[in-house]
């Protein structure tokens, strides 16, 4: 049966849409060539110079290192943590356990301002305000949820008497545990990881609260750059940031291909 | 008399318990901290929250917030529903490209999203420009510094917020019950605002509990797009904290956003489960 013309209408619609919602940010990279000292369009001839001035400056190399770092840092705490929590919760199943999830979800949905405003609060009195340990610690805390809802995912197809079946072979629990589960939710690991990376990697709120001078990430520096809004180095580090994001999700859309494939395998039905 | 045996405490609970540690130490326990605050500081009583009643600029600022949050909201999740509607009726490459489309526009940073806006919005941006080429305008529109701007960085960033819960609930809906419905003779539209529609009620208040949830706190982009005059509840409490240093003010506008926040995520969850919403981002 041929679509009728509202639906025919609608996806032409959804389309326009879609090309809204990404168009956009691109606009960063033709920006980012222009030959002229101010933010403007390139008219006909494109140049590097921003990039050059990105690359040689101490201040924008030192904030992607800084931003590496800490987003490297919480990445690691946060998968770690996210994904024992969500294996705990897995075995637990029970009524309390769910009521624990939905509080370890809540640095999600709670405003970053009102997280910003708590962390501050916290870190002065202990010296953590413009510090690495600062930083990572809340990123860590914001990311950490987002690992437990992908690990989580993969472990609702994880068939638990497989967990059983190696307990009764005589495996440890720590045995069990990497020889088991966590090759079988691989897939969901590494999706948590890339979103804990990407949203560190992005984060500005909390970061604006919690950095001054020594510790200055790559969204704060850009932060400021919006803010003057006259040099267009912040143009070409608008396009290194946004390249680094689609690298972390290219990552994770190739590690789904590969979850995907490997379970077809497994249900070797066709 | 031996005591009968408790049930062990399930070892699972170990594995929860580092997460669990940091959420309360970090999160949890500072938040109750800002709580506190709002009915101590600068001196202990309800004053920060009588000022409601007193101060107009502190109604003026909430009802800034919440009427463009209301208006984002609307327009958000009707563009939502539209997109989800055309990713289910389309066949499996078309709405697997449809999906990445939402997803890399679902990560790309609100910041290279605001500079953008800058850049096309400002009086000498691409938008005026183009629209005075072409002859459309005379004179450059105003999309800075004014709730106009502010809505449309808003509505780009929630979209794809909009979509996720929709879409799960259009997923979940048994493609018999539209047939049924046609068959019984009703029309086209008859079947999609008396059948579909309905059946996807769960998805579009998740979809706008989840999008007003997000703007009610929204800073980064009212805060640039509005230039300083579009004055919202996140942006007035980054002045309090860093510049003016009123704490008690900024804590109680914290307090009303956070309580209004958890009510209506204790609303949400009676219509949708909180890890569907974000689970649809794994379709």
């Amino acid at each position: 049966m041929k679509p009728s013309a509202p639906v025919r209408l609608n996806a032409a619609l959804a389309w326009v849409l879609l090309v809204f919602l990404v168009a956009p940010a691109l606009v960063a990279i033709p920006v980012s060539l222009t030959p002229e000292r101010f933010l403007s369009f390139p008219s006909g001839e494109l140049s590097l110079r921003h990039y050059e001035k990105l690359f040689g400056s101490p201040e924008w190399m030192s904030s992607f290192w800084q931003s590496a770092v800490i987003g490297t840092a919480s990445t690691a705490l946060a998968t770690a943590i996210g994904t024992l929590c969500a294996i705990g919760l897995w075995r637990v199943s029970s009524k309390a356990g769910e009521m624990v999830r939905a509080v370890l979800l809540l640095p999600l949905v709670i405003p970053p301002i009102i997280a910003a405003m708590a962390f501050y609060r916290l870190f002065v009195p202990l010296g953590l305000i413009d510090s690495y340990p600062g930083l990572i610690l809340a990123h860590t805390v914001l990311s950490a949820p987002l690992v437990l809802i992908t690990v989580s995912a993969s472990l609702a197809g994880f068939d638990a008497r497989l967990e059983q079946a190696s307990r009764n072979l005589g495996a440890s629990n720590w045995t069990t545990m990497r020889r088991v589960i966590l090759p079988g939710i691989r897939p969901g690991v590494l999706a948590g990881a890339v979103f804990a990376f990407i949203s560190s990697w992005d984060e500005i709120v909390v970061t604006l609260f919690l950095s001054k001078f020594t510790v200055y990430t790559l969204p704060r520096r850009m932060w400021n750059g919006i803010r003057e809004n006259t040099d267009p180095t912040v143009a070409a580090a608008a396009v290194v940031l946004m390249a680094v994001t689609l690298a972390a999700f290219a990552i994770w859309v190739l590690a789904q291909r590969q979850g995907r494939s490997t379970h077809q395998e497994t249900a070797s039905e066709r | 008399m031996i005591a009968p045996a408790r049930p062990a405490l399930n070892p699972g609970w170990i594995l929860v318990l580092p997460f669990l540690l940091l959420v309360g130490a970090l999160f949890i326990g500072p938040i109750f901290n800002v709580l506190w605050i709002s009915v101590t500081d600068p001196e202990p009583g309800l004053g920060n929250y009588t000022a409601l009643f007193t101060s107009g600029s502190l109604v003026k600022i909430l009802w800034t917030t919440l009427r463009v949050c209301v208006i984002c909201t609307v327009i958000s999740v009707i563009l939502g529903y539209c997109i989800a509607y055309a990713m289910v009726h389309a066949a499996e490459a078309k709405r697997n490209k449809m999906l990445s489309l939402l997803l890399v526009s679902f990560w790309i940073s609100v910041l290279v999203r605001t500079f953008s806006w800058l850049m096309l919005l400002g009086r000498n941006g691409v938008v005026n420009n183009g629209l005075e080429a072409l002859g459309i305008i005379s004179a450059p529109i105003g999309f800075m510094r004014n709730e106009l701007g502010v809505l449309i960085g808003m509505v780009h960033y929630m979209v794809p917020y909009a979509v996720l819960p929709i879409l799960a609930s259009m997923q979940s809906i048994d493609g018999r019950v539209v047939q049924a419905s046609r068959s019984l003779g009703a029309t086209g539209a008859q079947t999609f605002w008396r059948v579909y529609l309905p059946l996807t009620r769960a998805g579009v208040v998740a979809a706008a509990l989840l999008v007003f949830i997000i703007n009610l706190g929204f800073y980064v982009i009212p805060a640039v797009l509005g230039g300083g005059k579009v004055l919202m509840v996140a942006e007035y409490i980054s002045v309090q904290v860093l510049v003016t240093l009123q704490w008690g003010t900024a804590a109680m506008l914290a307090a009303l956003i956070l309580f209004g926040v958890l009510a209506l995520l204790f609303l949400m969850s009676r219509f949708m489960k909180l890890g569907t919403v974000f689970g649809g981002a794994k379709a």
